[in-house]
């Protein structure tokens, strides 16, 4: 499903009237205004059903899991173990022990960066990145190249925001040992080939790890289907509690890494003098963990489940054409990232204001959207732009709440221009 | 087409348009490079003091930022020009003191002039590094920090 999932089909069957009526927090206000929310690549709110189980859980079945021989634990580690089950049919994964929580992508891809680097990167050996990744996606590589004195490789892009493909092609070697790429942007909305790029990456020997923060949330995803060694999600930008998340790996890579954070949990037997860990993904999930969270986690894959992710892509890129259209309308603003293949999401440029003061402006109005550098500065400097504007969507979104950010806009450039 | 807001005053939006004392000071006995890591502010200040006096005799700055920024590094060129460097001390506390909300220029006492302009700040804690960077960079320069100041 990777390549094709922003392919519209039919009618999308998204009443979002109904939608939004399941969410508490978008009949609020902000600043007097009736809240427009346009941040969702950072988060996402919470359908009330997912505040009323994590509510309910708390109040009423909460116990520690994995560790005691009595009803409250046994039913949470149940319910804690079935969200992983839940996880993995999400994500198309084959066994649900190959999904390890963590507490979002930023720690999911440390912990592959650690226990891989340690595991499989030598001296000389390469690891390829993109042009276009976050911050959590380009640190942890980089500190395991200073470490093992292995050297970064970087897939360019061109101008629309799309990896160059033979450059990647150029970029593969012998060498390389890990490819590490977004499914999506969060800076710019390109969708990136991530099956192709794995198969190439494998055809060298190489394995993937793909940032999968920006997809998860709305695209239907089949992690077998791509192919990739590795996948990570937050909770937080898919309607679940903040503090959860976690990566998906293949069995026999996990059985052959080493621990990342260690303590209780994630032991076979210790003595003194020797510890041997768990089998995965105990292995990697030492100490209590957000149990609450995890619950929250369930509670809102089946909440997307019902909706259905494919209607949620086909109505988000509804949202993506119509929005894309208006700000084409607008003089003085510029789309950074116009790549074909693109996820619901417009960064964008007002050549009369610097974003912190759109944003700020932005915000009278009662709309919520990011401006800054998104943690992906060396994107930024791609662009050559200090920061840009975001408006990302979910399926929560109304295209009148776009119209209502195109005239906001439109009058902060006027305010500026004055 | 108005906003009801404080922030952005038409002292601010001149400033923003057409930034005082936008330029290099090239033999400047103190200068410093200032960013807001988190935006991308990015200025640099420039002064020539008088050794003996401690008189900022001339006082500049160059670089890009947002409006709230740029504004405030220009209005603080002008207010010290001519001012003794320990009052620019002074009145950087009372500055920072202010957009924090820890002064209230209609109460307390202070010395900061139409700098109050930037009171609205306080509303915005977001962006208070915004006005802050400014004088963060000046006091840098001062203390001749030369690996430079960053507001993070």
């Amino acid at each position: 499903m990777s390549e094709s999932n922003t392919v519209v089909t039919g009618n999308p069957v998204i009443d979002v009237d109904k939608i939004r009526q399941d969410f508490p927090i978008l009949s609020t206000t902000v600043r007097g205004k009736p809240l427009i929310y346009l941040d969702n690549g950072a988060t996402t709110h919470k359908p009330l059903r997912v505040i009323e189980r994590v509510r309910k859980f708390d109040a009423e079945e909460y116990g520690t899991v994995r560790r005691g021989a009595y009803k409250l634990c046994e039913h949470s580690t149940q319910l804690y173990e079935g969200v992983r089950k839940k996880v993995a049919d999400f994500l198309g994964a084959e066994k649900q022990g190959e999904i390890v929580f963590t507490s979002g992508t930023t720690q999911a891809i440390n912990l592959v960066a650690y226990s891989f680097g340690k595991r499989f990167i030598e001296k000389d050996d390469e690891i390829i990145i993109s042009n276009i990744e976050h911050h959590a996606n380009t640190v942890p590589w980089q500190i395991v190249c200073e470490e093992r004195g292995a050297k970064l490789k970087v897939i360019p892009v061109n101008d629309d925001g799309e990896l160059v493909m033979e450059e990647y092609e150029k970029l593969l070697s012998n060498k390389t040992r890990m490819v590490a790429v977004n499914h999506v942007s969060n800076a710019l909305g390109t969708i990136n080939p991530v099956k192709e790029i794995t198969e190439k990456a494998h055809a060298v020997g190489a394995r993937v790890l793909i940032d999968g923060a920006q997809s998860t949330p709305h695209m239907k995803l089949d992690v077998q289907e791509i192919g990739c060694d590795f996948y990570t999600f937050s909770g937080h930008k898919m309607y679940a509690p903040s503090g959860i998340g976690g990566v998906y790996g293949k069995m026999d890579l996990w059985e052959e890494l080493p621990p990342y954070v260690t303590g209780g949990d994630m032991i076979m037997q210790v003595t003194l003098e020797k510890t041997t860990y768990a089998k995965p993904p105990a292995r990697f999930e030492a100490g209590t963990p957000p149990i609450t969270q995890v619950i929250g986690l369930g509670e809102a894959i089946d909440y997307l489940n019902e909706i259905g992710m494919d209607n949620i892509a086909a109505y988000e890129n509804s949202l993506l054409e119509y929005g894309t259209s208006l700000f084409n309308d607008i003089d003085g603003v510029r789309i950074i990232g116009n790549a074909k293949n693109k996820a619901a999401l417009i960064s964008f440029y007002v050549e009369a204001a610097h974003p912190h003061d759109v944003v700020t402006l932005l915000d009278q109005d009662g709309i919520s959207c990011r401006g800054g550098h998104h943690c992906a500065q060396p994107t930024m400097i791609r662009f050559g732009v200090p920061a840009t504007t975001r408006a990302s969507m979910a399926f929560y979104n109304k295209t009148e709440e776009l119209d209502a950010l195109a005239e906001s806009i439109k009058k902060c450039i006027r305010f500026f221009s004055a | 087409m108005s906003y009801d807001n404080e922030l952005y005053q038409q002292v601010i939006l001149d400033h923003n348009r057409k930034p005082r004392n936008f330029r290099e000071i090239k033999d400047a006995t103190h200068s410093c490079h200032g960013v807001n890591p988190l935006c991308g502010d990015d200025i640099t200040v420039y002064l020539d003091v008088d050794d003996g006096e401690g008189v900022i005799n001339d006082l500049s700055f160059q670089g890009s930022g947002c409006a709230i920024s740029k504004a405030s590094t220009s209005l603080m060129t002008t207010f010290l020009k001519g001012k003794k460097i320990d009052l620019a001390r002074k009145t950087k506390e009372e500055f920072h003191k202010m957009i924090l909300g820890e002064l209230d220029p209609e109460i307390d006492e202070h010395s900061l002039g139409k700098l109050t302009l930037f009171m609205g700040i306080r509303e915005y804690p977001s962006r208070t590094k915004c006005a802050s960077l400014a004088w963060h960079t000046l006091i840098g320069a001062l203390d001749k920090k030369h690996e430079g100041v960053s507001t993070e």
